[in-house]
């Protein structure tokens, strides 16, 4: 009966996707739709075929299944972002490379590579981190039966949505909420339901007391919803078309806009990258976690002082001053919060310092706590207008991202990768500690390219842009400036092959491993006779 | 688990346990705490000098009064004052005599310059090499003429821009879509229109050809085809071509469609001075 139901359900929506198709009046909407028809194709012949099958005991124990197919999918989209970046990357050095196609223009897949590292390999390590975490500190098994599946199978189909759309030109034209208006209803659903997974399960913890890592990872979940949904605020044009309009306009628009933005480097790429770390860092370290007392402080004044700090995007423009002002003083005042948890990550190292020789995992999570530390002062700088009036709109930013998207989120999850493979799948150990040492280091050196030609090209973009002679007059043109970051933008492109290189020697790493070759012998495995 | 070798002893855990991760309470670091009461006192003091708290009717004004509205008008009202004795000198010099005043030649240059990359470069290029449709400005090939009145009348006034009568018209007419040349006669005339220039030409309508051009171009582009700068007619006996690179196919379909090149009028966009700094850097760039 239940199954009858489920695949009504499926049939209708099928029903409703087809209609969609039929009625789309453009190409980025009707893929969506077959998309979709697709999607529940499958649900639907999966029901089909369990109708009639006995209901299944309810199961205990973690679950951990889809944690695995998390790390999959982490791995699976960090190197297709990756591979997005340093293609755009160095499309900017060889503009040949466009290839002349509307859907290969660096404007299209431009969004493709931030929302493929950010959205799908970061919403994807934080997904199958906090399932794993949450699970592991409450000592509970997920809250809500298949709602979890629901919410990694829904958030894949999101990326999906959301890649098909830029690429065929569907976009909201906002920074980091590209998608269209059916995108994002998509993801308000999918995130209410991973909240409730989340909540659910803390709620029917065995432990006391909720573990920091899981106050983070709940404020993020948390923030994000409230994000998302005002800023995506718009009225689509019609329902069978991808347009929609904004409801705020001009410099309301612009603040929401980025009030989003900054918090979605706040708490998507901060607090929820932050709750990884309270977990995977002590755990590989051995270690308890330096201070109670710093991580209750550093938590309530991150999340008090990231709200306010979205007018540092908009500094010198039309934004009234009094807000450019508090926000350029809470992100001066979000240094020491930020810091915090960068002290409570590396001190929690102190008496197992040595670890380091030895073990490339935990040298990989140091050098994340490290870029976090970096990218947490530089931004602060970088939101001092003084600064500001210099470094904005240049390749520093860029830089400054980078050095936090590179350096902090994606280290961190590679050492959470590490950490989590072999125990998923049941392995003595990775298959090979050599390889993660050549991912480290192929990183590593990739992070330091990147950042230091981008503080090169933005520091000299800028000092470029406000060259007047003793009269007054503009030096240089834009596209003076243009041609002088050639050379530097081959550098760029060039940390972003190594860095991609290192991904890939980490995805042979984990396949390896989850296959038992080599030193990653199954943990009961028979002894040959 | 093996005993670490710790020299100093381990403070006391909080008692919790989370998947065997505990936690010590060590104290807040103090360079920590206090640079962090640093920047709160830093910032009280930035948000009573400067505007801050959003009240019913606008915000805190701050005890400097600053406002950058007020900041950058007070910047572009300095840098007029301090040019405006360059800028009247200039407007009231006669156009020729610009170039021999040292002084108003550095100013018409750079300034020029700084006006040009912001609005000719798009359509005449970075270095004023023009592409195909826009005219290069730095040979002696002028449409409408390259002296410095000339630069100076085209600039003001623009060419076939239909918002500024004072502006100079002539139109390449679209002698096959208005029907007054037959589809042969325009192949016979594209084929001809090389040799002008020097090109050879198929004897066996060199002489049809001439007599086609004689008949329907002439007038314009005058007999031996070198154009008028009068009426903006294009020089097609040098080797040098607006369109195309001088190839048949181009001619025919500017015989057949006609050309009309825009040049928008920059009065009111641009001021009188600004209009003369960046004549006299065209000027300089492909002078006559």
């Amino acid at each position: 009966m239940r199954h009858t139901l489920w695949a009504v359900v499926y049939g209708v929506i099928i029903l409703a996707a087809a209609v969609a198709t039929n009625f789309g009046r453009d190409l980025a909407y009707q893929v969506a739709a077959v998309t979709v028809i697709l999607a529940a194709g499958i649900l639907f012949i999966r029901e089909v075929k369990l109708i009639g099958s006995p209901v299944p005991a309810p199961a205990t124990g973690y679950m951990d299944n889809v944690v695995r197919y998390g790390l999959i999918a982490t791995v699976f989209w960090g190197i297709t972002g990756f591979t997005v970046g340093v293609w755009i990357a160095f499309t900017l050095a060889f503009p040949e490379m466009n290839l002349g196609f509307a859907y290969t223009a660096f404007g299209r897949l431009r969004p493709l590579h931030t929302s493929a590292v950010i959205f799908a390999f970061g919403g994807n390590a934080l997904l199958m981190s906090s399932f794993y975490v949450v699970q592991r500190t409450t000592a509970s098994r997920l809250f809500g039966g298949n709602l979890a599946w629901f919410v990694f199978w829904g958030y894949q189909l999101f990326i999906v949505l959301a890649a098909t759309g830029y690429v065929l030109g569907a976009t909201q034209s906002k920074e980091y909420a590209e998608p269209e208006w059916y995108v994002d209803l998509w993801l308000t659903v999918v995130w209410v339901a991973y909240l409730v997974v989340f909540m659910g399960t803390i709620y029917k913890r065995k432990e006391p007391h909720i573990y920091v890592a899981n106050w983070f990872y709940l404020a993020f979940i948390l923030t994000i919803a409230m994000l998302h949904i005002v800023n995506n605020l718009s009225i689509p044009v019609s329902i069978f078309g991808a347009k929609s309009v904004q409801v705020f306009s001009g410099v309301q628009d612009a603040m929401t806009q980025w009030w989003y933005g900054h918090n979605a480097v706040g708490f998507f790429l901060t607090a929820g990258f932050l709750g990884m770390m309270y977990y995977f860092v002590p755990k590989q370290a051995g270690r308890p976690v330096y201070s109670y007392k710093l991580s209750i402080v550093h938590f309530w004044a991150l999340i008090f002082l990231y709200i306010w700090a979205g007018p540092h995007h908009l500094h010198y423009t039309a934004l009234p001053d009094w807000a450019q002002t508090l926000g350029m003083v809470m992100s001066i005042i979000l240094w020491m919060p930020s810091w915090g948890g960068m002290i409570n990550g590396l001190m929690t190292l102190s008496g197992a310092w040595d670890k380091l020789r030895t073990d490339p995992i935990l040298r990989i999570l140091v050098v994340s706590v490290g870029f976090y530390g970096m990218s947490t002062f530089e931004g602060p700088m970088m939101a001092i207008k003084a600064v500001n009036a210099l470094s904005h709109y240049t390749d520093w930013t860029i830089g400054h991202v980078h050095s936090g998207a590179l350096g902090w989120n994606g280290m961190i999850t590679f050492g959470a990768i590490y950490y989590l493979t072999p125990k998923l799948w049941k392995r003595e150990s990775l298959y090979s500690l050599k390889l993660v040492s050549w991912h480290f280091w192929l990183a590593t050196i990739g992070i330091v390219l990147y950042a230091s030609s981008m503080w090169v090209t933005g520091i000299m973009e800028g000092l470029m842009w406000r060259a007047v002679d003793s009269q007054g007059f503009l030096v240089n043109s834009f596209a003076d400036t243009v041609a002088a970051k050639f050379p530097m933008y081959v550098v760029r492109g060039t940390g972003g092959l190594l860095y991609l290189t290192g991904a890939l020697i980490m995805a042979y790493n984990v396949r390896k491993t989850i296959v038992g070759a080599g030193a990653a012998k199954p943990v009961n495995a028979v002894p040959a006779e | 688990m093996a005993k670490k070798p710790v020299k100093k002893e381990d403070p006391k855990t909080t008692g919790h346990s989370w998947d065997g991760i505990e936690e010590f309470n060590n104290p807040l670091p103090r360079w920590w705490l206090w640079t962090l009461y640093l920047t709160i006192i830093w910032g009280i003091a930035y948000v009573i000098a400067y505007p801050a708290w959003p009240l019913i009717n606008g915000a805190t004004p701050g005890l400097l009064g600053y406002s950058s509205r007020i900041e950058v008008k007070n910047d572009i009202e300095a840098a007029n004052a301090a040019l405006e004795g360059l800028n009247t000198r200039i407007v009231e010099a006669d156009l020729t005599a610009i170039e021999s005043d040292e002084e108003l030649l550095n100013y018409a240059k750079r300034g020029g310059a700084a006006i040009f990359f912001t609005n000719c470069a798009q359509c005449h290029g970075e270095g004023g090499a023009g592409a195909d449709g826009f005219p290069n400005l730095n040979d002696d090939d002028w449409l409408w003429g390259g002296s410095i009145e000339d630069i100076h009348l085209t600039i003001s006034h623009g060419i076939r821009d239909e918002t500024d009568y004072d502006g100079r018209v002539g139109d390449m007419l679209a002698f096959g879509d208005d029907q007054m040349l037959e589809p042969e006669q325009i192949d016979i005339l594209a084929a001809y229109v090389p040799s002008l220039s020097g090109a050879e030409v198929d004897p066996a309508i060199a002489e049809e050809g001439q007599a086609l051009f004689l008949d329907n171009c002439a007038a314009c582009h005058t007999d031996d085809g070198s154009g008028d700068v009068f009426v903006g007619s294009a020089d097609l006996a040098d080797h040098i071509w607006l369109y195309g690179d001088g190839d048949e196919e181009t001619i025919r379909q500017t015989i057949t469609h006609g050309r009309k090149g825009l040049m928008p009028s920059w009065t009111g966009k641009l001021t009188e001075a600004q209009i003369r700094m960046v004549a006299v850097y065209v000027h300089t760039l492909g002078a006559e």
